[in-house]
């Protein structure tokens, strides 16, 4: 059943611009009249009709879940991308190289390990808006948001690939090539990769649904996503400002949102973790 | 005539699996009289310490006694409800694990488990139930007690570990003791020391005592009677010396004939061929036809032999004459 | 065991002066703390000035060993944002974000270890799986999800509690304590136990899982055959055992009830040093940053040195048989 609930999800997030009603971006298009319609009642100015209502800016709230949805699952997987890049260059390096850089690395890795992930992210994604100016802020958010998930959550992957590639450079037959002084890289990746692939998806699931609720942590403590292009996380956040006031959708409905996301990425991890897991087969 | 601690009566265990149902131990019969030690040897999976679990009622589920009866002093305990046996377990019935390490709680004093248990089931104050602890280490061979009271269990070696088990297993005065591969943990050296606590203090008090092992040497050193267990059946039973240099049942033979004996001297040793089957396996008939060497027709179908009462016999349709097969030494 | 403590020590040192080098790096890098500092209308005299007084025109390792020495006595500067030093601001929020951290974490402790040993006594059962469940769900969720339904259902709903704010509190001679008031006491509960429920879980779920390896072991097996109860048996026997890696591994997760206080304090502006931080961020305010960032790692570092410590103190097997090796 989570997986019947991720993918329309993910479907609705992918044809957000088909599916949304309104553009909740286009400045254009928006009305501040039209701020704090409730759903599906009509606006007493504009008599516009919203499904889920609007929110302060007189922007569609379900179209902007849609996009948000969108902004939280690209923020994710890119995140994890990054993260599991440069986790697994990271790793071979140290496992390959050895010596000083093996060494290096590990001290980083285990430096970066004594703190929360999130305080990591928060740290770096302050440490970039202060060397951006000031316009552009907005703009980059969103990248400097996967470039801080993915740098607070790269650890795990390095350690496992390192792992493998000590494993690997024991064998004979790297041993025999470094006596004929060729060290043999290309055959090590056919040999490490197969290897590491089963444990790096694990992790990748369950740095996915991490990562995901790290962005919308981040988003709500407002060093996310800015308000011009919410995703979740500052939906909810402008939400409750209002929660008192009676403008009740802008909380709810994203925050539902938020839930069965995360619920079902997780059920979809845990029963992802289970599928590939050797031992249970 | 005297009756006996312990009287196990066509017990049967079993453990339903997925593959079908196992029966550990299939109408195994006998007795332990007060002071006698009854050894139980046997393969590893012939059932013997599933025989003593059932008996003090620590069969881990799903394996459960299906039919028989065990019977304490006379008083049938196998039906009794779990509290009831609560009350029996350390009182009336002491059992003793193989590994003297794990026996014991690492993060409790040797005192503190032993004054717990004295306490539950003898009605004195904590300080004699002190008093009495240091005198129970003080009989299990423990140097100085009165100061090793506060010690921790790995402050101790393997051998004293077991006597404080002994101890512990003692304390609260029980009738019978079921002691599950004692020695096997333990150097050799140290395994001649506790047997001989065992016997002593099984003697002094009038204990009986089942005990469990693979080893022969240890039947041989300890043991009054032995029962042989084989695939969930009982093959032999009888008073040591007559199993030990007359044995009845082939596959007694057959471990004799694969057992260092001083006696023996020089001879070559002899393994007997084949293993023994898995308890969801088991041939038609005699659980041992497919290794004996004297397997006959009716041995290979028909129904499997059971030892009728707990003088010496042997499961076996045709049990072995002795006169010629004694040792010519 | 000295031997190990004192390399304990020397490890933290050295990860202490690692992020003590991220701190002074986000000063040097990021901004101009001379811009920061002026208003518009500066010469170029003031701002030589100001360079001098800083000492900004030391070279580098100068600077950062000045940094450090500064740092060790708590001088972190003015914040860019208030002008007030920030040794200051944090000394005022700190009390409030103890507090709360030291509810959340002693709610987490008894609820987790109170759960964890019932699910795992009674294995099976309505309440348990019940229990189970909802601990999928704890983990799973955001935190400021929890916070924010919570706040729905205690404040917007039934209005039992305050949704932001700690409340009246109580001076003490530079320490303010909510625990003295009433409403002091009722704003503290909602954001405890936001902050407590995940590392409640985590707890819960760890001491179950030891608790039903320590009752499968042999030692357990041999106080069942001498007849103890089963009372003694769980709470005397297993549970001790239990608690020893449990203890440890909470040690640990203290770091990130710090870690979490941000979230709970953004949620219902907590003013404690959590919400600080965020603002800081927000706001680019080094200072701050750099302060909290260097305060939360001796916090943890010191955490994990005193948990290694006391793990060796409780389980006696250690302190004889300590063999070489860090952790």
């Amino acid at each position: 059943m989570s997986f019947f609930v991720v993918v329309s999800l993910i479907m609705g997030a992918i044809f957000a611009p088909l599916l949304a009603p309104y553009d909740p971006f286009d400045p254009a298009t928006l009305n501040l009249m039209n701020g704090f319609t409730g759903p599906l009642t009509p606006n007493q100015f504009t008599q516009d009709v919203f499904v889920l209502g609007t929110d302060d800016q007189g922007r569609d709230v379900l179209s902007t879940i849609l996009f948000g949805m969108r902004i939280s699952l690209f923020v994710g997987f890119s995140a994890v991308f990054l993260a599991m890049i440069l986790g697994v260059i990271l790793g071979l390096l140290a496992g390959y190289i050895g010596g000083w850089l093996d060494a290096t690395i590990m001290r980083v890795a285990d430096v970066q390990l004594t703190f929360p992930s999130i305080l990591v992210a928060m740290l770096i994604f302050g440490i970039a808006k202060g060397v951006t100016p000031a316009e552009f802020r907005d703009q980059v958010a969103i990248w400097v948001l996967i470039l801080a998930i993915g740098l607070s959550d790269w650890v795990q992957f390095a350690r496992v690939v390192r792992g493998a590639t000590l494993v690997e450079r024991q064998k004979e037959y790297v041993q025999a090539a470094q006596l004929i002084g060729r060290a043999n890289l290309a055959v090590m990746l056919k040999h490490i990769l197969p290897n590491v692939l089963n444990p790096v998806l694990v992790i990748a699931t369950i740095s996915l649904a991490l990562a995901i609720i790290a962005e919308a942590t981040l988003s709500f403590l407002g060093v996310g996503a800015p308000p011009t292009k919410p995703s979740l996380g500052t939906l909810i956040r402008i939400g409750q400002e209002y929660m008192f006031s009676g403008e009740w959708w802008i909380l709810f409905f994203p925050a539902i949102t938020l839930l069965a996301l995360a619920l079902s990425i997780n059920l979809l991890g845990d029963w992802l973790r289970d599928a590939l897991n050797p031992r249970l087969r | 005539m005297v009756q006996p601690v312990l009287s196990i009566k066509s017990l049967v265990v079993e453990i339903p699996t997925r593959k079908g149902v196992l029966r550990p131990v299939d109408q195994v019969s006998y007795d332990i009289f007060p002071g006698e030690i009854l050894g139980i040897v046997g393969e590893s999976g012939a059932g013997k310490s599933m025989t003593g679990n059932a008996v003090i009622g620590l069969l881990e589920r799903p394996a459960r006694i299906v039919s028989g009866d065990v019977l304490l002093s006379g008083n049938p305990i196998h039906n009794l409800s779990a509290s009831e046996f609560r009350k029996i377990r350390g009182k009336k019935i002491g059992m003793i694990f193989q590994d003297p390490l794990t026996s014991l709680n690492p993060l409790l004093t040797v005192g503190e488990q032993l004054v717990e248990t004295i306490i539950e089931h003898l009605a004195v104050s904590k300080k004699e139930a002190q008093e009495r602890a240091i005198a129970a280490l003080e009989e299990v061979g423990i140097p100085a007690a009165r100061e090793r009271i506060g010690s921790y269990p790995h402050e101790f070696s393997g051998g004293m570990r077991q006597r404080v088990v002994i101890a512990l297993a003692l304390c609260a005065e029980p009738d019978l003791v079921i002691a599950d591969e004692p020695t096997t943990a333990l150097d050799v050296s140290v395994q001649a020391q506790i047997i001989a606590l065992l016997k002593r203090l099984c003697r002094e008090r009038g204990v009986g005592v089942m005990l469990v092992t693979h080893d022969m040497g240890v039947i041989a050193e300890a043991a009054d009677r032995v029962a042989v267990m084989y695939a969930g059946r009982l093959a032999e039973l009888g008073a040591v010396r007559d199993v030990l240099t007359a044995p009845k049942h082939p596959y007694t033979y057959g471990l004799m004939g694969s057992t260092p004996l001083a006696s023996r001297g020089l001879e070559r040793l002899k393994q007997i061929p084949g293993s023994m089957p898995r308890l969801g396996a088991l041939p038609e008939g005699c659980a041992f036809s497919p290794r004996c060497d004297f397997a006959q027709e009716v041995c290979k179908t028909g129904s499997s032999p059971f030892i009728a009462d707990e003088d010496a016999q042997a499961a076996c349709w045709f049990p072995l004459q002795h006169t010629k097969l004694r040792s010519s030494k | 065991m000295l031997a190990y403590i004192l390399r304990r020590i020397f490890q933290s040192l050295i990860v202490l002066l690692a992020v003590g080098f991220v701190a002074f790096a986000m000063f040097s890098f990021v901004g101009d703390p001379v811009d920061n500092m002026l208003g518009q209308e500066r010469t170029q005299a003031d701002i030589e000035r100001l360079r001098e007084q800083l000492g900004l025109d030391q070279p580098f390792i100068v600077q950062y060993w000045r940094f450090l020495e500064q740092a060790a006595q708590g001088n972190f500067g003015l914040s860019y944002r208030q002008g007030r030093p920030v040794s200051e601001i944090i000394a005022e929020r700190l009390p409030a974000t103890v507090e709360l951290a030291l509810v959340s974490g002693f709610l987490a402790f008894i609820g987790g270890v109170g759960l964890g040993v019932f699910t795992a006594i009674r294995r099976h059962g309505v309440l348990p799986s019940f229990i189970m469940t909802a601990s999928l769900v704890g983990v799973s969720l955001p935190t400021f999800l929890i916070g924010i339904l919570l706040i729905y259902i205690f404040s917007v709903e039934l209005g039992w509690l305050p949704s932001f704010g700690r409340g009246e509190i109580v001076d003490l001679g530079g320490w303010t304590t909510g625990f003295l008031t009433a409403s002091g006491l009722k704003a503290l509960i909602l954001p405890a136990i936001t902050l407590g429920l995940y590392q409640m879980t985590l707890i819960m779920r760890l001491v179950r899982t030891e608790m039903l390896e320590v009752l499968r072991m042999d030692y357990i097996r041999f106080a069942r055959a001498r007849g103890l109860t089963e009372k003694t048996i769980n709470f005397r026997h297993a549970l001790k055992n239990t608690l020893v890696p449990v203890i440890t591994i909470t040690g640990l997760q203290l770091g990130s009830i710090i870690a979490f206080a941000i979230i709970t304090e953004t949620v219902f502006q907590w003013p404690g040093v959590g919400l600080l931080f965020i603002n800081a961020v927000q706001f680019v305010d080094i200072p701050v940053m750099a302060a909290y960032l260097m305060m939360i790692s001796v916090m943890f570092v010191g955490i994990n040195l005193i948990v290694d410590v006391l793990y060796f103190a409780i389980d006696p097997r250690l302190r004889i048989e300590r063999s070489v090796g860090g952790h």
